[in-house]
């Protein structure tokens, strides 16, 4: 963040404490002060802070710096325009008693409290529907609590009927009781999935139905829960690289990138050409892959079978390339802090032209077959239409953020691995509905092509790792012969990488949207907490937004449209 | 060099594209294509006749774990913990044992890996200081009645061979 803007918000927030961590401000304040800042910076003309990324809290219970209260709440919020990121955070003396809610500035704060709450237990007041949403519903405890045993499993018995959460959105969306009753208009309870094949995962669509048409919808998630944030908590900060692969596993290589990019711009590592290179090279292919999977599926359910063969089979043969590199098709686990697991390998440049330039054959091929097609466009235009404001407050990123009209992109934006000298577009919508989401799918391979063509001409010979033996393991003849190298290996295995004590966050441009990490560190080798920002659970929390008053099948192709991943959703 | 924001166009408005059929057709050009390519020439589908013909496994391949040897064929190993440590999924078990034959002080006398736990990362291959441990036997897939013959001891893992010659093996990078 310039100075300027600093300023003003010194000048704006004087009470206030403000720093400035990485690219970020944090501003703290005490709990009575929360609310009256959050919306002066998201109302105000000079911050206009529309979109909220972010909801967490810390328990600083075995922190080892005293702090003012346990419990610590920060409010993550962005200036799309000005590429601006302020973190608000105030102590929490009483979880119990809990802080006013955010929900009536942002409605990404439903969800995002409700993570809170279910996490740390810290209660919000006035939150409209304020229950558990990762963990499930008879779930005791707050996980990520610090005095919550790892290992104490806890099973659900019986499911939740979600009836009052359904009815009280009916009585939201202005259907009495006597219009549920009637004959002629009575509604219908239907639940799509948990396991069902249109949710392409596990996710719980609860439709009231009138007709066909969905009157009201409530979404259960976490199906998928694995606690992503208490197992990094007992791992070293580069153990932590594998589970990433876990989170969006269609593409993989993008999230260990994102998570070691957010590791290293806190190590203040500045990793080598070559590697940015690879990285940009790789996270766009994989950004294909992402897309060309959100698509077919996507097709499927539209009933265009062909499609998916023309584009599938293509992700599939690239997985040749994936695995020769990575030594894995799925779950890449492909780089370290301060460089890559390995370097490209010899002939890499043929296979990779090889793999886009057919590639761009099946994707051209299905676009021809979807572009004009009436069917599609009778199915997708003006379906399940999600405006720019509504997006925005929902904290929508990425193709579904673009598909509404706002043009951001973090690699336009805030550039990073010197993105910004490439030539490329910013495929953007105008008016966020299902043909929107999809076409700029379309679009974003063809412009990641053209990326990964330019950066394959630009990429230099070189190291692969920075050369601090902080971070990077010795090379293993020094393993094998010398002793410091040895020691040094020890080392490193043993306590991890150590990173200063404080905290940030950091963000990635993923295939889905605006990928963050937020990280507290304590000085030592393991992240004492890691908050991921997966950018479906987001667009899946406005999911409702987009198919009250659509029918039953648009429901099914627009979960499909917004590329819903279990892994990255549930964590 | 600049990135640029691209406004969509939004098809479907013109009278061709309303009537449908014509559309159609043009899509069925397409699909006729590949028919007619795929009569002509099948050698180019992606099909693999699984299990008959094996997928391609190369050297950086992270398979099922072996144990090396010394040229004499005694166990590397040194029982040293690291890849133990290392392990994100927490699945090596190593039990030390006094070493007899003065190549080292230690050796493994239990040396357990839990497949169903492993998650693949050959974080123990990297973390390996003697070159111990290695994953490329090219074994994917690893299946099996029951739960206790997937957890493999070190007989088991001294007996498999590696995949690879040596100098293939290094040229993928380890
Ligand atoms: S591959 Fe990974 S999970 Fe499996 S034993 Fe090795 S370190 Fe552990
Ligand atoms: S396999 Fe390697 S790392 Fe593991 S105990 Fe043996 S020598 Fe140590």
């Amino acid at each position: 963040m310039n100075a300027t803007a600093l300023e003003k918000l010194q000048a704006a927030f004087p009470e206030a404490t403000i720093s400035t961590v990485l690219d970020s401000a944090v501003i703290a304040v005490q709990p009575e002060r929360l609310i009256e800042t959050l919306s002066h910076l998201k109302n105000d003309k000079d911050f206009k802070f529309s979109l909220l990324l972010d909801v967490t809290a810390i328990d600083y219970l075995e922190y080892p710096v005293a702090q003012e209260a346990r419990f610590a709440l920060v409010y993550t919020l962005r200036n799309w325009q000005k590429n601006m990121v302020v973190q608000v955070r105030t102590p929490v003396h009483d979880p119990d008693a809990g802080v006013p809610t955010a929900t009536h500035l942002w409605d990404s704060a439903n969800w995002g409290e409700r993570e809170v709450y279910d996490q740390y237990g810290i209660r919000f007041i006035g939150h409209p529907d304020l229950r558990r949403i990762l963990n499930h519903w008879q779930f005791k405890g707050h996980p990520l609590r610090k005095d919550y045993p790892i290992k104490l499993g806890q099973i659900c018995y019986e499911t939740d009927s979600m009836e009052k959460e359904i009815r009280a959105r009916l009585a939201l969306k202005g259907v009495s009781q006597s219009t549920m009753q009637d004959i002629n208009t009575e509604i219908m309870f239907l639940n799509l999935g948990p396991s069902h094949p249109v949710t392409h995962g596990a996710i719980r669509i609860l439709t009231a139905l009138d007709g066909e048409t969905i009157v009201a919808n409530v979404n259960e998630i976490g199906y998928l829960h694995r606690g992503f944030e208490k197992t990094a908590e007992n791992l070293t900060y580069n153990q932590v690289i594998p589970l990433t692969d876990r989170l969006n596993y269609c593409s993989a290589l993008m999230n260990n990138i994102a998570y070691v990019k957010a590791v290293e711009s806190w190590l203040g590592i500045e990793i080598t050409e070559r590697t940015k290179f690879m990285r940009v090279v790789m996270s766009e292919f994989f950004r294909i892959q992402d897309h060309l999977v959100c698509i077919a599926a996507n097709l499927v359910d539209m009933g265009g079978l062909t499609n998916y063969w023309y584009l599938y089979n293509e992700k599939e043969a690239s997985y040749d390339l994936i695995s020769r590199l990575t030594g894995a098709r799925l779950t890449s686990s492909f780089t370290r802090i301060g460089g890559m697991y390995r370097d490209f390998y010899e002939g890499w440049e043929a296979d990779m032209e090889n793999h886009i330039k057919n590639i761009e054959k099946g994707v051209s091929d299905s676009y021809k077959l979807v572009a004009q097609n009436r069917i599609v466009h009778d199915r997708t235009q003006g379906v399940c239409v999600m405006s720019k404001d509504l997006a925005l407050s929902y904290g929508f990123t990425g193709p579904c953020l673009r598909a509404s009209g706002v043009p951001f992109d973090l690699r336009k934006d805030a550039p990073y691995y010197n993105y910004d000298a490439f030539d490329f577009e910013v495929p953007v919508g105008t008016k966020g509905d299902l043909y929107d989401r999809l076409m700029i799918r379309y679009e974003e391979i063809f412009q990641s092509i053209k990326i990964i063509r330019q950066a394959m001409k630009m990429i230099p010979e070189g190291p692969i790792f920075v050369s601090d033996h902080r971070v990077a393991l010795p090379p293993k003849s020094q393993v094998y012969g010398k002793i410091e190298g040895l020691a040094n290996h020890f080392k490193l295995i043993f306590e991890g990488v150590k990173t200063p004590p404080g905290e940030w966050y950091d963000s990635f441009e993923a295939a889905n949207g605006e990928l963050g990490f937020h990280f507290v560190s304590d000085g030592s080798g393991r992240p004492y907490k890691v908050k991921v920002r997966p950018p479906c659970f987001y667009i899946m929390g406005g999911f409702h937004e987009m198919v009250e008053g659509s029918m039953i099948a648009d429901a099914v192709i627009n979960l499909g449209c917004i590329n819903i991943i279990g892994g990255e959703l549930d964590r | 060099m600049s990135v640029t924001v691209k406004i969509m166009e939004r098809k479907g408005s013109s009278f061709l594209e309303k009537i449908y059929l014509f559309e159609i057709f043009k899509g069925m050009r397409v699909t006729l294509g590949h028919l007619w390519r795929n009569l002509c020439d099948n050698s180019r589908l992606y099909v693999r006749h699984y299990p008959e013909v094996k997928p391609e496994i190369t050297p950086r391949w992270r398979g099922r774990h072996r144990l090396t040897t010394h040229e004499d064929g005694t166990v590397k190993c040194v029982a040293c913990f690291m890849c133990q440590t290392n392990c994100p999924a927490k699945c090596i078990m190593i039990e030390a044992g006094e070493r007899m034959d003065g190549k080292s002080e230690k050796v493994p006398v239990r040396f357990d890996i839990d497949l169903l736990e492993c998650i693949y990362c050959g974080y123990c291959v990297e973390a390996c200081p003697m070159d111990a441990i290695r994953m490329d036997t090219g074994i994917f897939s690893v299946t099996s009645y029951d739960r206790e013959s997937v957890f493999v001891g070190i007989d088991e893992l001294l007996a498999t061979k590696g995949a690879f010659d040596e100098e293939e093996y290094k040229k993928g990078g380890a």
